[in-house]
């Protein structure tokens, strides 16, 4: 089960690829054949199962595209 | 957006609230938008966004006041610190800051930050260094580097003619009206966390009384050094930070307490 979740506002994205650069699982990639409204390909999760959740693309991310989850801790769901 | 998010995922990233919705027109990879992000999601921490009030400069980022979701005012080139000073003194329990680039503050507007800096004003300025005139096409700035070629130093700046670029965050530390300054960057993401602490403690210096406070951030201008956004960061890594070290150039004992105190 994916520990992470990131969605991704595509209309926002200039296909930059700051992101990608900093994607510790390399989970990043820019579309390929299709365009936002912006006419930039934006970025795509290639593999939603092995997102961690750990937010480096949204830090760096200079248009504000994703918002993302983060599976809580065992023992904080308990609580 | 029709996702589900599963039950047991907690939100730990979303747009911040101090900033509007409007999609800003800077280019792809440009380092603006992180600063303009970092400034907002520290409004929002501090819970001051409704009694903020920002000054936009000339330069890439004269259009701020579209981006910001609070009240904006729009200097004259180079002249926010002098707005700024107008602005906070009229209404001190604002929150008020200056947004400026290096052609705005270290250059047209030079007068106006040291003389601000210089008396203290209890505002705070949000100083973004790319060492080169974007919006004009790429010419040198006061803050080019040595040899940096540009659209007018074209076989590269040369000191003997265009002096050497200037350090501002050194420059304003010697006043003492400064409570707190320091350079920061935005070039990979634990600078990036850094700058955002650096920016959080500039406003609460403002906040506490403290004195004027600025944040200097080493930027990227992609388009205008002919560079992939990835690659420009790394440009400016291997070549911005030796001519422009980071870190706290003044803080004052009242400024380390507050930031001890936290």
């Amino acid at each position: 089960m994916a520990r992470g979740m990131v969605i991704i506002d595509e209309d926002r994205c200039k296909g930059c690829g700051l992101c990608i650069s900093v994607c510790p699982v390399h989970i990043l990639k820019l579309a390929e054949g299709r365009f936002n409204a912006q006419g930039y390909p934006p970025v795509e999760v290639t593999d939603p199962e092995a997102c961690t959740g750990c937010a480096m693309c949204a830090t760096i991310c200079p248009d504000v595209v994703f918002t993302v989850y983060r599976r809580k801790r065992r023992s904080a769901a308990r609580a | 957006m029709a996702v589900e998010i599963p039950e047991d995922m907690e939100l730990v990233y979303s747009y911040p609230e101090s900033l509007t919705k409007v999609r800003t027109h800077y280019c792809p990879g440009c380092t603006h938008g992180v600063v303009h992000r970092l400034i907002a999601e520290v409004l929002d921490e501090l819970g001051v966004r409704e009694r903020t009030i920002g000054i936009a400069p000339v330069g890439c980022s004269v259009l701020a006041y579209y981006y910001f979701n609070m009240d904006f005012a729009e200097a004259a080139h180079g002249r926010a610190p002098a707005m700024a000073t107008g602005i906070k003194r009229v209404s001190p329990d604002k929150v008020v800051f200056t947004y400026q680039g290096d052609g705005d503050l270290a250059a047209i507007g030079t007068a106006e930050i040291i003389h601000a800096a210089n008396r203290g004003e209890l505002f705070t300025t949000i100083f973004v260094n790319n060492a080169i005139y974007g919006m004009t096409g790429g010419q040198m700035a006061p803050t080019t580097l040595p040899g940096q070629v540009t659209t007018s130093s074209p076989t590269g700046r040369n000191v003997q003619t265009a002096g050497w670029p200037i350090r501002m965050a050194e420059l304003l530390a010697e006043l003492p009206g400064v409570a707190y300054v320091t350079r920061q960057s935005v070039l990979d993401v634990p600078a990036i966390r850094k700058a955002k602490k650096a920016i959080k403690l500039a406003f609460q210096t403002q906040l506490a009384g403290l004195g004027f406070s600025m944040v200097e951030i080493l930027s990227t201008c992609n388009t205008n050094w002919h560079m992939t956004p990835v690659e420009a960061l790394e440009w400016a890594k291997e070549h911005m930070v030796d001519y422009f070290p980071l870190g706290d150039t003044k803080m004052t004992d009242a400024v380390r307490a507050l930031k001890e105190g936290k």
